[in-house]
Parts: structure tokens; sequence; C-alpha cells
């Protein structure tokens, strides 16, 4: 059990590929950290770094509140389980298991011998522990339900079975983190649905400190007690799942989390007495008082952002007895039902007196039980309090509380 | 459609050269066997005209061939080790260890492969002898401990493809670079290092320039070279000459057959993928 704090590493690859740069992380003890990104933000360099399977170029890794930034890997005192899971293919499951803890305790045969001879009694202290091994092993495969494969070879496992083997053998050296390397991604979706679960159970169980990379944001939000966005090396954001999800620190964040992603829509803000409202060819929308007191740029040129979810549509002939000033008119292009919900891609007509332009098309998440249809001409109802602004250029949210 | 075509004539061809092939070996076999007249009288008959089997203790008897056994099996399995050890280090240093200049070298030893055996050959029998291995089996074996162009080659390809993570898994249960070379990939590698040891076993076995080259004693030729002396004295009793061609032939197609398994097995990385 034990913090890892990470102190502006920095890894660059040969070829000056800069992998992770200046990177500062904390992760509590006990904590379950997500590291999510495309392929190529650097995740699982960070991951091996804290490994120790790569060298950091500069910086500082801290494990506990030992320095381990040049110590080997065996000796940082973690576990890794890896995406392909690196089941030694020659071992069978309880030698995979038993491995790690026989080199401990001992080594080769050449090693003890050696010890025996220079030092008898620390010799019989590595002898009781190595007969413990075999006890060691066959309790965590009972936990972990896999006793009775004990005796298989890998090539004999199923994929799901294959995992489990993986993660006990990561379990049985109690280690002080557990770091994840993508473990699910070689499995199916019902499979991995299950094994998501009982990762939960496992870090509740063990409450170790884990830290986990993948590239799946339904993984890393279920999962992560916080979640690291990652983007080129570098960190995007840090918060839990409905921080990133709710209050993305940039454009990036806010499009990578979620699916289907945010809506992005250029346009000016443009202030006047009833306040500040964003205008673009075919949207405008007032921005709500409380979110032009966060807002913090000089440049009017923004990029708006909103949810499928918070943006509302309705057919344009039940509204039009009532007319809402935040309502914009288009026609629906694409109807996707998903069955918990529907997809309708909404070209934007720019107000109902305007021909469309059809150049910009907004996806709206909507009840499945009205029915759309290809054509229909809707309002859009946006829940302006749930909107972003982000900066064109850095793509910083300007709205961000705090 | 297509295969139902295929097949008949791929079958005809892989026969017809099945027995071009095989009619040497037939003919040794039969040969082997005919009264040595039959052979000077109607050396195109395929079937003895008498079963004549103590051609095979007077092959044995006229020459020391136990002596030429015993030097050959100490060639084969000193150079068959001299190999393995050998490539396969070199090789695990080319497929798995990033050191500067790595692919360089590589190149070079690749290119030695282009080198024709007569090029380096007078250099090198200066060099042995020079070492005082003239006149000694080790000439022969020793230079098997520097390992081979074709099988660091063959090796490193072999090394390529075991997965990394099993290595950097190895790394973390605590092996050094030589635990994971020696319990990690040795063990993943036994088709590979068969078919080295194979090919290095059936090369000591044939070769006849190196034992030509090196040997001068009589009582440390190998069978190879050994056979050919027995033509030399022996150019009439070609039955003779022919049992012992037989008995030569004969361990190496055992051999083959016996290897041929893990020669042929897959490569065992499954239990990797899920």
């Amino acid at each position: 059990m034990a913090s890892v704090s990470i102190e502006g590493v920095s890894k660059v690859f040969a070829g000056n590929v800069e992998a992770v740069r200046d990177l500062h992380l904390e992760i509590h003890d006990q904590e379950f950290l997500v590291l999510l990104g495309p392929s190529g933000c650097g995740k699982s360099t960070t991951l091996r770094l804290i490994a120790g399977l790569e060298e950091v170029t500069s910086g500082e890794i801290r494990i506990g509140d030992r320095e381990v930034t040049h110590v080997a890997p065996k000796d940082r005192d973690i576990a890794m389980v890896f995406q392909n899971y690196a089941l030694y293919p020659h071992m069978s499951v309880y030698k995979n298991m038993a491995f790690g803890l026989e080199l401990r305790y001992g080594g080769n045969w050449f090693h003890r011998t050696w010890k025996r001879l220079t030092s008898p009694t620390e010799f019989a202290e590595v002898a009781t522990k190595r007969r413990g091994i075999r006890d060691e092993v066959r309790q965590t495969a009972q936990v972990m339900e896999i006793e009775h494969l004990l005796d298989r070879m890998p090539r004999q496992l199923s994929g799901g079975e294959r995992q489990r083997v993986a993660l006990g053998r990561a379990t049985v050296r109690h280690p002080a983190v557990f770091l994840f390397d993508e473990p699910l991604s070689n499995l199916d979706a019902k499979l991995r649905l299950e094994m998501r679960k009982e990762l939960s159970k496992l870090h509740q169980r063990l409450e170790t400190t884990m830290v986990y990379v993948t590239h799946d944001q339904t993984e890393a939000m279920t999962l992560g007690d916080r979640i690291v966005v990652m983007e080129g090396g570098e960190v995007r954001q840090i918060g839990t799942s409905m921080e990133v999800y709710d209050q993305p620190a940039t454009k990036f964040v806010a499009g990578f989390i979620g699916s289907p992603p945010m809506n992005f829509v250029s346009g000016k803000l443009t202030r006047a007495d009833d306040g500040m409202r964003f205008v673009s060819p075919g949207l405008e929308v007032s921005i709500p008082e409380e979110k032009e007191k966060q807002f913090t740029s000089g440049s009017d040129e923004v990029l708006l952002g909103i949810r499928p979810e918070d943006m509302t549509v309705q057919k344009h002939s039940t509204v039009q007895d009532h007319p809402n000033e935040t309502l914009n008119f288009g026609d629906i292009s694409l109807v996707e039902p998903l069955g918990d919900s529907t997809l309708l891609y909404v070209e934007i007509a720019g107000g109902s007196s305007q021909p469309k332009n059809g150049e910009i098309t907004l996806i709206s998440k909507a009840d499945p039980r009205t029915k759309f249809e290809q054509g229909d001409r809707v309002a859009l109802d946006i829940a302006s309090e749930h909107l972003h602004l982000f900066d064109p250029e850095s793509g910083q949210n300007l709205t961000m509380r705090g | 459609m297509k295969r139902d075509r295929a097949t008949p004539l791929a079958h005809t061809v892989v026969v017809a050269s099945a027995i071009i092939f095989a009619v040497p070996i037939i003919w040794m076999v039969l040969s082997s066997l005919k009264p040595g007249t039959q052979l000077t009288e109607d050396p195109y008959s395929l079937l003895p005209v008498r079963w004549q089997w103590s051609n095979y203790p007077d092959a044995i008897s006229s020459m020391p061939y136990l002596r030429y056994l015993r030097n050959t099996l100490v060639l084969c399995i000193g150079s068959v080790i001299g190999s393995v050890l050998s490539c396969s280090v070199a090789a695990y240093a080319f497929a798995r260890i990033r050191w500067r200049g790595r692919n360089i070298l590589f190149g070079i030893v690749i290119a030695t492969m282009l080198l024709p055996w007569h090029v380096t050959m007078i250099p090198r029998f200066l060099l042995l002898r020079e070492l005082g291995l003239y006149n000694t089996l080790a000439a022969l074996i020793v230079p098997t401990f520097l390992g081979d162009a074709f099988f660091i080659f063959l090796l490193r390809q072999f090394f390529l493809t075991i997965p990394e993570e099993l290595s950097e898994a190895g790394r973390l249960d605590g092996l050094s670079e030589w635990g994971i070379f020696s319990r990690i990939i040795i063990p993943l590698s036994k088709p590979a290092l068969t078919t080295v040891a194979l090919f290095q076993f059936i090369a000591s076995w044939n070769d006849f320039n190196g034992p030509l080259l090196y040997l001068s004693d009589p009582q440390k030729f190998p069978l190879a070279y050994g056979l050919e002396q027995f033509i030399s004295s022996y150019a009439d009793q070609t039955n003779l000459l022919l049992a012992a061609a037989t008995l030569f032939t004969l361990p190496i197609v055992l051999l083959f057959l016996l290897a041929q398994r893990t020669f042929l097995e897959g490569i065992a990385t499954t239990g990797l993928k899920g």
C-alpha cells in the first residue's frame, strides 16, 4: 500500500520522440487512477515509467516514501498486468504464479547453493519462505477462483481464464501498486463487462493503489476514482468521472469523453443589455448569467460546446405557438436508433426564415419513443446552463468553475 | 474446382521428384547387399541375385569403422554444442538488447554468409595451426563456438517473434537479462534450437573438406573422410563401399525422422493472445 508521485517526468525516445512531457501526478494511497487518452498520448509510457520498464529522461518517481527513479522493476514493489497477459507459455498456471515468488526467495539453484554455503542461517530462512510458496499460490488461486486451472498450461485456457490467471499472478506477490496496461481490450464485450466488475471488487478487497491505462472511456468512467486525461504526452485534466464529463478543461477532453461526442460550433459572442449571446450562422444561444460571470477571455471568437443529451429536439409544428428565443431550427439528416435512445443528426438551417445552408450538423440524443424521420423540420432547445465555451485557439474551457 | 484440378498435377510432380531423389538411395541400399561380382557383371540390375548380408560386417571390419564413427560423433556433438551456445547468445544480443552499432554489426555478420568457404580457408588454416590445433579434432569443433552467420540469423528471427511482454514480465518477476534468456527465451525456442542443432549435426556428419584440410592422422579421421580412404584402397569392392555408405547415411535419416516432430512443431507462443 503506497502512494505514487511523479514529479516533472519526461521521456524522450530515440529519434527525439517526446512521449511524456514534464508530467506531474500524485496518485493517492489505495486510489484507482485511470490514465485515459487516444493511442500515442503517452499513457502507456507513463505506466511503463512507473513500472521501471522504461528509464525516465528527467524527473523523479516516488513510490510510498521511497525514491525509485533508478530502482530496478523487481525492487519497486509493483505488479503489472499486460494487455496480452504475458503468461509464460512454457509454464503451468501454478508455475506462472509461483515464478516471481521463487525468484524473490532465493532465485535459481546456483544462488541458493551459494547462500547455503555462505550463510546457512539466512538460507534456512529463505528455505522456509520457499516452502510457503505453494500455500500462498493456492490461497490466491482460491480467491481468484482459478484453483482448478493450476495444472493447466496457458494455451489450454480461454481468454477470460488467462485474464484471471494474469490477475492472480499479480496478486500473489502482494504488491504496493498494481499497474494495468489495457488489460480488458483483448476480451469480448460481455467478458469485458464481467471483468470490469471483478476489477472493481478486487480493488475494494485488496485496498491497494491501482494505476490503470485504457483508451476506453467507459472503463475509465466506471473504474476510476479519478481519471487522468492525456494528450500528446501531457495531462489535460485530472478529476473524477463526473468532473471530467461535466467540466472538461479543454476542448480535447470534452470531445474525447462522451459518446457520441460533444457538438462544437464556432461563432462570436455579442454583448447587449439583456446579456451575452452566442451567435453563429444558423445558431443563436443566449448565455446564462452564471456562465457569463465565469467567462474569462478577451476575445469574442469562441467555440460553443454542447453535449447531445443537453439538446432537446421538438417537431417544428408543435413549437410554433409559443416561440422561445433559445429555439433554433434545423432539418433531420439522419436518424440512428440505439434502443435506449435515438441519435438525431440535425442540420442547422439558421432560423426558420432563412434557407437552409447545411453547414453545421449537430447530434442530439432523443427519447426513442418520439418518432422522427429524415427530413423532419425540428426546433432545437439548447439547455444553455450546460453549454461550454472554448477558446478556438488553445482549446481552453472559458467557462470553467473555480 | 481449381483445387481438384491442381491436386493430381501436384501429386504427379511430387511423386516424380520423390522417385528421382529416392532412386540413388534405393540403388545404394540394394547394391550394398549384392555379391561383388554382380556389380561388375551387371551394374544396372536392381535386385541382388543373392542377398549377401555379410557385406556389412565385412565393410565394418575392413576399415576402422567404429573409430571413424567415434571421431564423427565427437565432432558432431562438439560442434552442435558450440553452435547452439554461441549462436543463441549472439542472436539474443541482436534480437533483444539495444546497443550502439547493433544493426551495422548484424549486417556485417550476415555479409559473411556471402564469403565462400575457400576464401577464408587458408587464413583460417594458418590461424588454427598457429594455435596448435592442426591434426586435432578441436580444429573442427572450436570454430563452431564462434558462431555461424546463418544460424545467428535463423535464431534472431525466431527470437523476434517472441513477445517483448514476456521479457518484461520476467523483468518484473526479478529475472536478470541472463535469466530472461535462459529461463524464458531458450525454453520457448526449442523448435528453432532443434533446427540449428540438426543442421549443424548433419553438416558435421557430412563434412569432408574440413577433415581433409586439418587432419592428417588416420586415427582421427571421421566417417566421411574415412569412407573416401576406403574408396581408394578398396576400389574393386563396390558392394562393401556401398554397405559402408549405407551405414554412413542411416543415422542421419533416423535422426531426421526422430527430430522432425520438434523440427516442424509450431511456434509455442499460444497462451499470449486472448
